[in-house]
């Protein structure tokens, strides 16, 4: 397996073990709750990737290609992810459309990413490509086009291609926010591999490691975790799709007890959406006794979450030195920390007023009248350096709040196609997260700026805003959206405060409740989220700041005062 | 139970603790999901609810958005049993 004393037998990602040793061993199950697993050896897989390999390039895609894989997660988007890795070519997992999302608003980003980036190629289901066909500028190749290039490619035993450059970009990986705005992370083969190294060490992988993952693939937590280091690694990945399992969260549960599972990353709501609304029927029987780690990943820790989540689950098996932490991001390729497995994350109790008003974690024993729990996100993985920076970027002591910059050896290479970002500031990537360093280990408290992570997605409000500001009835330019912390769903959820044009709307039932339900429309349609609270508020309830912008931090607080 | 008692459950539950705003006049056949007023995790919420509630076990094939998006069709599939 690939470790760092091994590290130099890898030289790109096309020398993953599940390609190399392609035998009989299981390569990836997918998994769904209204049909049969499909299984995947690793002969069969190798087969897959060298016949789209062909199939891409028959297709015209070569090196250097940005292929966009816009697909709802199933098999055909992975075997083209790695064709198109084999065949040179720089792939780049993306959401496809959903049935709340807006297709105007999805196509139109999805044509600015393209124009921008200058995609060669985006490959996407039959049903959806004849319509993004007609939007954008490259090619949109459905199923049935993908299927005729492979078939026609006819048998493939090998494919012939000069082996990439390490240091060359692989693949890229979209960050969220605004679609075409979105800013491609671009990482080298030399980088993923170098963390996939460290990571494996850092959780103590074994090649009788089972990896189950529901996570989308185009956040670096699936990505890397659920996707790439189990096939370059040779570790079986048992895999779902998302929307199945957030309806049916059961299917993780059955999963992990079928396939022996031993490896699950999950972002903190996960552990409240599976202790809350796993049905005792739909756990009957089950086990998870086979589990190593859940590792909890992409949005801040709640102690609550796990303890909710270890208490619903102690009778299937689950026990707490199971419960561990990452702490990531797709920059660093994906992790930056790692509880060290075997023992559950520190859990440091500190006064909250200190905190909060003198940016210091000082320790206080748990009783204190002001203890507040911060869960550990354990130690920089083998190769990352971090530091706690003031605003003006010099080095704070431990205990002492500020934001997180980092180094590795396995950063971006860049943001794709913007020569204009460089991400680094003296080598250090800053990451927009505040946190402190106490004996060694990270711990997060929140968040330079207003960003808001809702079920692990990364969500900026003054796109909630500018979504918001468009809806009839709504002043605009007078809305405010902001992060709510909710101990039940165990993450962020998103309000929205916005002043009416008219006064008469706010005594009418009737007519709150239309702009109310148009607000939430609006959002659901244009945005990956929800509105969970929508309150539209008089003209002149919003605090403006000085120079005349609407300070979101006043408000939330104002809102939340008001709701007390 | 009668159909104005389950409706009269449900709506109280998808307004209070699914939407958030216990004064939303939720008509009866307004697309919950589709039309944005709470997410997909709801679904498995509402399942855990309807199991508690009435001892109705909806199996993981129903449990779509196409299904059960509105309070009528919510209502029905309770009654069903």
């Amino acid at each position: 397996m690939l470790s760092p004393a091994r590290r130099t037998r890898f030289a790109t990602l096309l020398d993953a073990l599940t390609l190399h040793e392609a035998d009989e061993r299981l390569a990836i199950a997918y998994v769904a709750s209204d049909r049969d697993p499909v299984h995947v050896t690793r002969r069969q897989f190798r087969q897959e990737v060298l016949a789209h390999a062909a199939g891409l390039q028959r297709l015209g895609l070569g090196r250097g290609d940005l292929v966009l894989v816009a697909h709802t997660q199933n098999l055909e988007s992975i075997y083209a992810f790695w064709g198109a890795l084999l065949a040179g070519a720089i792939p780049a997992m993306f959401p496809t459309l959903t049935e709340k999302l807006d297709p105007v608003v999805y196509m139109a980003g999805m044509a600015e990413l393209v124009r921008l980036s200058q995609v060669s190629a985006v490959l996407t289901t039959s049903d959806f490509a004849p319509t993004l066909a007609r939007q954008l500028d490259c090619p949109v190749l459905d199923s049935e086009a993908l299927a005729r290039a492979v078939d026609g490619a006819g048998p493939v035993v090998a494919f012939e291609a000069p082996a990439p450059d390490p240091d060359s970009v692989a693949f890229l990986q979209h960050s969220s926010g605004t679609t075409g705005l979105q800013k491609g992370v671009a990482l080298s083969h030399r980088a993923v591999l170098n963390q996939i190294a460290a990571y494996g060490q850092a959780i103590a992988l074994q090649a009788d490691d089972v990896i189950v993952s529901w996570l989308p693939l185009y956040h670096d937590m699936g990505l890397i975790a659920g996707f790439l280091m189990p096939l370059v690694q040779g570790v079986p990945l048992v895999l779902m799709s998302p929307f199945d399992w957030v309806s049916r969260p059961a299917l993780l549960l059955q999963a992990i007890h079928h396939y022996g599972g031993t490896l699950c990353w999950l972002p903190n709501f996960a552990y409240n959406h599976c202790a809350r609304r796993i049905r005792p029927r739909d756990s009957q029987g089950l086990s998870a006794a086979s589990m190593r780690l859940f590792v909890n990943c992409s949005e801040p820790v709640y102690a609550e979450s796990h303890r909710l989540f270890l208490e619903r689950f102690a009778a299937h098996g689950v026990r707490p030195e199971m419960l561990a932490v990452s702490y990531a991001m797709a920059e660093n390729v994906f992790a930056v920390t790692q509880t060290p497995p075997g023992r559950p994350p520190v859990h440091d109790i500190v006064d909250r007023r200190t905190l909060e008003e003198s940016r210091q974690a000082r320790a206080v024993p748990p009783a204190h009248p002001r203890a507040s729990v911060q869960v550990s996100c354990g130690l920089p993985i083998a190769g990352t350096a971090v530091r706690v920076l003031t605003d003006d970027g010099r080095s704070l002591p431990d205990r002492h709040v500020g934001e997180l910059a980092i180094r590795s050896d396995y950063m971006l290479s860049g943001y794709y196609r913007r020569p204009d970002l460089n991400p680094f500031d003296n080598g250090w990537y800053r990451t927009g997260d505040m946190g402190y360093l106490a004996e060694g280990e990270v711990y997060i408290v929140g968040r330079a700026k207003d960003l808001i992570i809702n079920a692990g997605k990364n969500i900026y409000p003054q796109d909630i805003e500018a979504i918001v500001n468009q809806v009839p009835g709504v002043y605009p330019g007078r809305a405010v959206a902001f992060g709510v912390p909710d101990a039940r769903e165990g993450t962020e959820l998103i309000a929205v405060v916005a002043e009416v044009r008219d006064p008469a709307t706010l005594a009418d039932g009737r007519a709150r409740a239309a702009l109310v339900r148009a607000v939430r429309q609006a959002v659901a349609a244009q945005s990956t989220v929800s509105a969970a609270y929508v309150e539209p508020v008089g003209r002149g309830w919003l605090l403006k700041t000085s120079s005349g912008k609407i300070a979101r931090a006043a408000n939330r607080q104002k809102w939340l005062n008001g709701r007390s | 139970m009668d159909d104005a008692s389950v409706r009269r459950r449900l709506r109280a539950f998808i307004t209070a603790e699914l939407i958030r705003d216990p004064a939303y006049p939720l008509a009866d056949d307004e697309g919950i999901i589709s039309g944005g007023l709470m997410d997909s995790f709801a679904l498995a919420e509402l399942a855990v609810f309807i199991e508690g509630e009435f001892d109705v076990y909806i199996p993981d094939a129903e449990l779509t958005v196409a299904r059960m998006d509105t309070l009528d069709q919510i209502v029905a599939r309770v009654q069903q049993g």
